[in-house]
């Protein structure tokens, strides 16, 4: 199963950055995105594989598929790109991969006894919102800030302007 | 350990992943692909947070929360940016990254 899952994974991110048509891009990177919620439903998370189905394949691929039928014709097609950038990208991802790989393979993880922490939605809210001990206020509220200026600042920046005497 | 598979599979699948994001970002001249390109390695660092929690601190969720926090950050990058491409579109109808340079000084 986690082999079908990666195979799915790592055909569809290719498949993504070399198509040639942007909406089947697009496509592509939700089969990547399911294949995720996959791996993790595959390690017993249940509600982050909740919220990458919704937020992920739900919210983000659809703004871009939206974004792309407002700036694309549907039969656009890219032209290839010059062959300098295609080696220095090709080159820096497999020299970038092959040292990673290579360190991860001589690094020794030694898996963790403790016992296994049951997850449940309880467990969940409880330690992200209490202030104690594995606590998790801190980074809530401010990314419940940083979401509402992000709001703010996408309904400011994509607003059409009135007239062009008229200050923001 | 789960199911049979060594953790160090799971992290080449993650590197692998980020690496084609790296390589598509580079390649890639429209904004919307680099976009993407953005996404999936976001989507790869959430996957090694995932698993390291699983595999060698399964009695906490650390790993758990930073993946959620990490996609928060990741819908409001892909709503604020879409906002730009959209305004840009607007001003030059096209999104090519070449043409983005009237802000230049």
């Amino acid at each position: 199963m986690f082999y079908l899952f990666s195979g799915i994974i790592l055909i569809c991110s290719l498949l993504t950055i070399t198509t040639r048509r942007i909406l089947r891009a697009a496509v592509y990177l939700l089969c990547v995105l399911l294949a995720t919620a996959g791996l993790y439903f595959m390690l017993n998370y249940q509600f982050m594989a909740a919220v990458q189905l919704t937020l992920y394949a739900g919210g983000i691929v659809v703004l871009i598929i939206f974004s792309i039928l407002l700036t694309h014709h549907i039969s656009h097609r890219f032209k290839h790109p010059d062959l300098t950038k295609l080696v220095m990208g090709i080159s820096a991802a497999a020299i970038g991969s092959g040292l990673v790989i290579a360190t991860i393979l001589s690094h020794k993880f030694v898996p963790g006894t403790a016992p296994e922490l049951p997850v449940n939605m309880t467990e969940i809210g409880n330690q992200l919102l209490s202030t104690g001990k594995n606590g998790y206020v801190l980074p809530f509220e401010l990314i419940s800030i940083l979401l509402l200026a992000a709001m703010i600042a996408a309904i400011v920046v994509a607003k059409k302007e009135k007239n062009k005497n008229s200050e923001i | 350990m789960i199911q049979g598979i060594p953790l160090e599979h799971f992290l080449i699948v993650s590197t692998i992943m980020f690496f084609i994001g790296v390589c598509g970002f580079i390649i890639r001249r429209n904004l919307i692909t680099m976009l993407m390109a953005i996404e999936l390695i976001l989507n790869s660092v959430n996957i090694n947070f995932v698993v390291f929690n699983r595999y060698l601190y399964p009695d906490q969720l650390q790993g758990q929360f930073f993946s959620l926090f990490i996609v928060g950050i990741a819908a409001a990058e892909a709503s604020v940016a879409i906002a730009l491409i959209i305004n840009i579109y607007r001003k030059l109808q096209n999104i090519e990254v070449e043409n983005v340079n009237e802000m230049k000084y």
